[in-house]
This record gives structure tokens, sequence and C-alpha cells, in this order.
């Protein structure tokens, strides 16, 4: 891609978080009364980071098997509650050490 | 101690955690467009699902207008949850907090510095967010940039397994609530479920398409199906 285009994308990407962050931290004085929109908003998160990662953790590591397992330790980990960081890196390690296992099969 | 020295202290955790997601992100990003532009994206966004899924946009290499605009709508709807965020903190800040500190405390507003921040008892400084802020957001940088050069002498094998770390953070954030809370898992699991069928089914749909529409149809399934009670939306 030409370098005119990753500035317009970044300049997009930044622009319109920016603008999302700003305006109702600046303007906003009232409190939301919706009761679904309320709900909507509490479930948004939880919506977007399960549609990012699920199918696109099994292909992070472009090899599937590393990828399960290292999914499997993360989601053992999280399951018991553990610290983000322990989860993240628990996953990248799993996955390390079960491509050098394989290397050796 | 000054508001602006507690607010540091108070982002130390927060920027070690976003020291080694944000590692994960620069390998995955150099990988595509080199490590200035992982690094200008960390520090222009600060933010990591929406520069995931930014990324993501940008590899697919669609130089037209269209792929700006899913760009634009991607990250409005990933990034929603930072307006709310913003109204709730609005309503603790101290009565010196105006429109300009307001202006740039809300560039910082992540979902980790939102949850310290309005943990605090009573009202917040503008100096307090900007400590936080300036913190978190040297270790997201540094992390991303470090990320990034190291991606360029790693062995493959290490950077392909550090991919996985931002994913694993976000397993982290979504599986505890799911376990307490069936509105939550019942989202998690629509919308994984409709992600599947994109992926396989409806492959011409993009990345970023797919994650929008996935969301606002499982998180609106959650609040229909399951309304928050006041105290926790």
């Amino acid at each position: 891609m030409n370098t005119m285009s990753i500035v317009i994308y970044i300049a997009v990407m930044a622009g319109v978080t920016y603008l999302i962050r700003m305006l109702p931290f600046t303007l906003f004085r009232k409190e939301i009364k919706s009761q679904f929109f309320r709900s909507f908003l509490y479930y948004v998160p939880y919506a977007v980071l399960s549609a990012m990662t699920i199918p696109s953790i099994f292909y992070a590591t472009g090899n599937m098997v590393t990828a399960v397992i290292g999914t499997a330790v993360a989601v053992a980990l999280a399951f018991f509650r553990q610290p983000l960081i322990v989860v993240a890196l628990a996953a990248s390690a799993a996955a390390l050490l079960a491509d050098v296992v394989m290397g050796y099969l | 101690m000054s508001a602006f020295l507690k607010g540091m202290r108070h982002g130390i955790p927060i920027a070690l955690g976003y020291l080694s997601v944000s590692f994960g992100f620069g390998i995955l990003a150099a990988k595509h467009f080199g490590a200035l532009v992982a690094t200008i994206i960390s520090m222009t966004n600060l933010t990591s699902a929406g520069q995931l899924a930014g990324v993501n946009i940008m590899a697919e290499g669609n130089t037209a207008i269209s792929g700006y605009l899913e760009m634009a709508l991607t990250q409005l709807i990933i990034n929603m949850r930072y307006g709310l965020m913003g109204i709730s903190l609005s309503q603790k800040l101290d009565s010196t907090f105006n429109t300009p500190r307001r202006l740039v405390a809300s560039f910082g507003i992540t979902d980790e510095i939102f949850a310290v921040a309005s943990s605090q008892p009573g009202k917040i400084t503008a100096n307090y967010m900007y400590g936080m802020i300036l913190i978190a957001f040297l270790g997201w940088t540094s992390g991303t940039f470090l990320g990034a050069v190291a991606g360029e002498i790693l062995p493959p094998s290490v950077t392909d397994a550090m991919g996985l770390a931002l994913y694993g953070m976000f397993l982290a954030i979504i599986i505890p609530p799911a376990r307490k809370s069936r509105g939550v898992l019942v989202v998690v699991a629509a919308a994984a479920g409709c992600s599947l069928i994109f992926k396989f089914l409806l492959p011409f749909v993009t990345s970023g398409f797919a994650v929008i529409i996935c969301a606002i149809a499982a998180a609106a399934l959650g609040a229909w199906l399951f309304p928050v009670k006041e105290e926790n939306a």
C-alpha cells in the first residue's frame, strides 16, 4: 500500500477514536436513561472482543496446532481469573513451547 | 504528593501490562507496515482492540473510499465503550477540570485508566489523569516499538507465538465476567458464533464489517434478553 493511503488510514483511525473519547467526556452532562441502550453499551466490549478473537486466534501463530494449545492454556488461566498479563504471556509461551516440541517429533 | 505523581504511581501497573501486550501488537503491525508505522499507530490511538482491527483492515490493502469508511465504522463500534466511560467519568471530575483539560485528558480514556480513575474515592483532577495517562502512554508506545524492532530480530517461531498475546488478553477480559453473568456468556457465545458464520459461510464480507455486525447483533441480543440493572451498566 502507498504511503498516502497509510497516512489516511491512520488519520481516520486516530480521528474517530479521539472523537468517540472526547465528545461525550467534554460535552455530556446528563445520564443515559434508556435501560436497553445502557445494557447494549455494557455488552458491546464483550461482543467486540469475542468476535475479534474467534476464529482469528486459531490463525494467530500461522500453525493451528500451536494456536489451539496456546488458546487452551489462555482459556484455562482466564477461567481461574488470572491477571491479563499472565494469561497473555502464558498463551504465547505455550504456543512457543508446542512449536519447539513439535520440531523434535 | 502532587496529583500528577500520584497518577503516575497508579499508572505503573497499567504501563507494565501495556508494555507486554503492545509488544505483541508491535510484532503484528510491523510485519505488514514496519516499525515506524506501528509506533505511530500506537502513539495516536492508545487502544488495543481498535488498533488490531485497524491493522487487519489496512492489511487488506483497499485504497478506495470504502476501505476508509470501513475503518471509521469499525473504530466507532469497537471504541464506542470509551464514550460511555467518558460519560461516567465526567460525573467524577473536580471543578477545575475545564473544557481544555477535558480535551487533553479524553485522549487517554482506556479500559484500564477508566477502571483505576473511577475507583478513586472523591473527585479526580486533570493532573492526576495526566500523570496516569503519560506513564500508560509511554508503556504502550515503547512496547510497540520494542516489539516491532524485536520482530525483525527474533526467530519467526517466537514472533508467531507472540501473536497470541493480544488475543490471550482479550480472553482474560471476557471469560471471568462470562462465568458470573449469563448475559455476558450469551453475548460472548453469540458474537463468536456469528463471527464463525461470517468466516466460513460469508467469506466475502471483510473482517472489519463482520466484527461490527456481530458486535451490534450480539450486544442487542444481550440487552434484549438480559437487560442490565442500573448499578452494573
